[in-house]
């Protein structure tokens, strides 16, 4: 009944949940220049004792042009990367995504388990649920936005992970560099 | 009840929620009705739609109490973990809240899976409630009004661990299984890192499209339960629910005691309906009191049968639980519980007996003891479970219930 009407009422709020003062979907700042347009809807982290996590959420674009967010930092984690999850052989494997995120003018686009996410290799200390983890987006002009996401629990997210060709490898935890594998070892992202 | 019926009820309940979904989907993004929670808006549909299908979440008091009892209810009876301190407890509650306030609102929780399941909200609400043990675990015993505690033995109490007791309280109410189930599930994945599940208690009553809202319900010993109870709206509830004095984080809250009173339906079985009246002092059929002709006509204690003996027994069940003054009341808002049917065929059922107050002392106590020294009810129906819980006040828009105690 939902779908008889074309949209996704219960999804439309969201869009607009980041002005809305939510205690788990804290204000983003916005930044000074192509960020500005740029907002974080309901970003979250899922939850982990160590090692890799990932975070996810919905990035809002008000303005009139295309964003490309070409990175991304947070203090839970020396390595963080924009990732996608592709289809390699029949198999879904998570890799670094060439050219970033692109939000699209006037339209959104999402971050969620099985696609597009924000990768954290050896995080730093523990993600428990309901923590407060800061992030910051940098854009292709070289804006910035930070926003605030909170840990879940979830059991999903546990995409293999490949590293693409354009990725140099050698993630924090592994210690003699690429432990991932060519063939994509099968890593939890919590 | 014969099966036609059943499916007849069912067709019904369920055709009518079916009409709010589809208008609660297909409606314009503005809506006027809730004007508390922006980002819900646009699942309303025209304000009638918004009105049978959402409750607020936001406000003075949680919703869940004053809120017309919904089809279904949950009860969840949570455990806090070794370990688990008040700042844990703040992160617990500020994601058991955003759950709270998003699936109330129609709109799917954070990191949600099944977020269809989130569309039709069917009225739901969602209340938590803080058991003795966790203003132990938060380090704050001196904040806990010592009403909050476990209740004096009374000796009709067969109580089971298994439905006694608890450090935190969840309360889900809907008008749709579904809907209920979809929250309970979420909340419970977001407890469990915080707290393991104690008991899990789920009741049911005669649905709106069944049965005109405001009108008793009937029980499943087929009285009408809870003629007299404080109105929502009115002074006199206010008085008897709202706390308004004590601890400043719990103005407004109120407490619950929750009891599980086992029917002993076989022998019930067995009891003339001559018997059935006189034991709790009313008619059957209309729920007047035996000494009147409707519902709701004052019971008359003092009047003399034939005989000379009170027309209302002594030992009657309304006769014990009778309070003269309305502010001292509680405001039941009860659950029929079956929880299915022995090889021999015996039913395990009986009521959820939540009892709102804003003093446990003062106003549950005494009607629990003066029915705990003589009742004839007592002879069919007999308390299996008793948790008392905390009901922290309602949460603004950028707050979380228990901030006040938590935060």
């Amino acid at each position: 009944m939902v779908g008889a009407c074309g949209s996704q009422p219960a999804a439309q709020p969201e869009t607009r949940a980041a002005v809305q003062p939510d205690a788990a979907t804290p204000a983003v700042t916005p930044a000074v220049t192509a960020g500005s347009a740029i907002s974080v809807t309901d970003p979250w982290v899922k939850g982990t004792e160590s090692g890799m996590t990932a975070a996810f959420g919905t990035l809002v674009n008000n303005g009139d042009a295309d964003v490309t967010v070409v990175s991304a930092t947070s203090p839970l984690s020396p390595d963080v990367e924009l990732h996608e999850v592709v289809d390699s052989g029949g198999k879904m494997v998570m890799r670094a995504k060439k050219g970033g995120f692109v939000i699209p003018a006037h339209g959104t686009h999402q971050l969620e388990p099985g696609g597009d996410h924000i990768m954290l290799m050896g995080v730093t200390k523990q993600v428990k649920p309901g923590d407060e983890i800061t992030f910051t987006l940098t854009f292709k002009d070289g804006g910035t936005l930070d926003f605030t996401a909170i840990g879940k629990e979830f059991a999903g997210g546990k995409e293999n992970y490949q590293p693409g060709t354009d990725h140099s490898g050698g993630h924090s935890e592994s210690a003699g560099g690429d432990a991932h594998g060519d063939g994509g070892t099968s890593e939890d992202h919590g | 009840m014969s099966e036609p019926r059943l499916s007849r009820r069912g067709l019904l309940a369920g055709g009518a929620a079916t009409a709010v979904g589809a208008l609660a989907a297909c409606a314009p993004a503005s809506s006027p009705s809730t004007t508390s929670a922006p980002g819900a808006t646009s699942i309303t549909g025209s304000p009638a739609a918004a009105s049978t299908a959402l409750e607020p979440f936001h406000g003075q008091h949680q919703s869940g109490i004053a809120t017309p009892p919904q089809t279904y209810a949950a009860f969840l009876g949570l455990d806090l973990r070794t370990g688990v301190d008040k700042e844990a407890l703040g992160r617990l509650m500020r994601l058991l809240t955003d759950d709270a306030r998003r699936l109330t609102q129609g709109r799917p929780a954070l990191a949600d899976v099944e977020p269809e399941l989130a569309a039709d909200p069917a009225r739901l609400t969602v209340t938590f409630g803080f058991g003795p043990g966790l203003f132990t675990a938060a380090g704050v015993e001196h904040l806990r009004p010592d009403t909050v505690a476990p209740l004096p033995a009374f000796s009709i109490d067969r109580l089971e661990k298994q439905w006694t007791g608890g450090d935190l309280l969840v309360h889900i109410g809907a008008e749709d299984g579904v809907t209920l189930a979809h929250a309970l599930r979420m909340i419970v994945k977001d407890a469990r890192a915080f707290a393991k599940v104690r008991w899990t208690q789920r009741g049911f009553r005669r649905s709106p499209q069944v049965q005109a809202p405001g009108t008793t319900q009937r029980n499943l010993m087929g009285q009408l339960d809870g003629t007299v109870n404080p109105v929502p709206g009115t002074a006199d509830f206010d008085r008897a629910v709202w706390i308004g004095d004590g601890p400043e984080w719990l103005r407004g809250g109120t407490t619950l005691v929750l009891r599980r009173i086992h029917m002993e339906l076989e022998t019930w079985d067995a009891a003339d309906r001559v018997a059935r009246e006189f034991s709790v002092g009313r008619r059957l059929d209309t729920g007047a009191p035996l000494t009147g002709h409707a519902e709701h006509d004052e019971a008359d204690f003092e009047k003399l049968g034939a005989a000379g003996f009170p027309v209302i027994s002594e030992y009657a069940h309304i006769r014990r639980a009778h309070v003269q003054d309305p502010g001292m009341r509680i405001f039941r808002r009860t659950y029929n519980y079956d929880e299915g049917i022995t090889s021999d065929g015996k039913s395990s059922s009986g009521l959820l007996f939540a009892s709102y107050q804003a003093d446990i002392t003062r106003q549950f106590v005494p009607i629990q003891r003066k029915l705990a020294e003589a009742d004839l009810l007592n002879e069919w129906t007999v308390p299996i479970g008793s948790a008392v819980f905390a009901i922290p006040p309602g949460c603004a828009p950028n707050g979380w219930v228990g901030d006040g105690l938590l935060g």
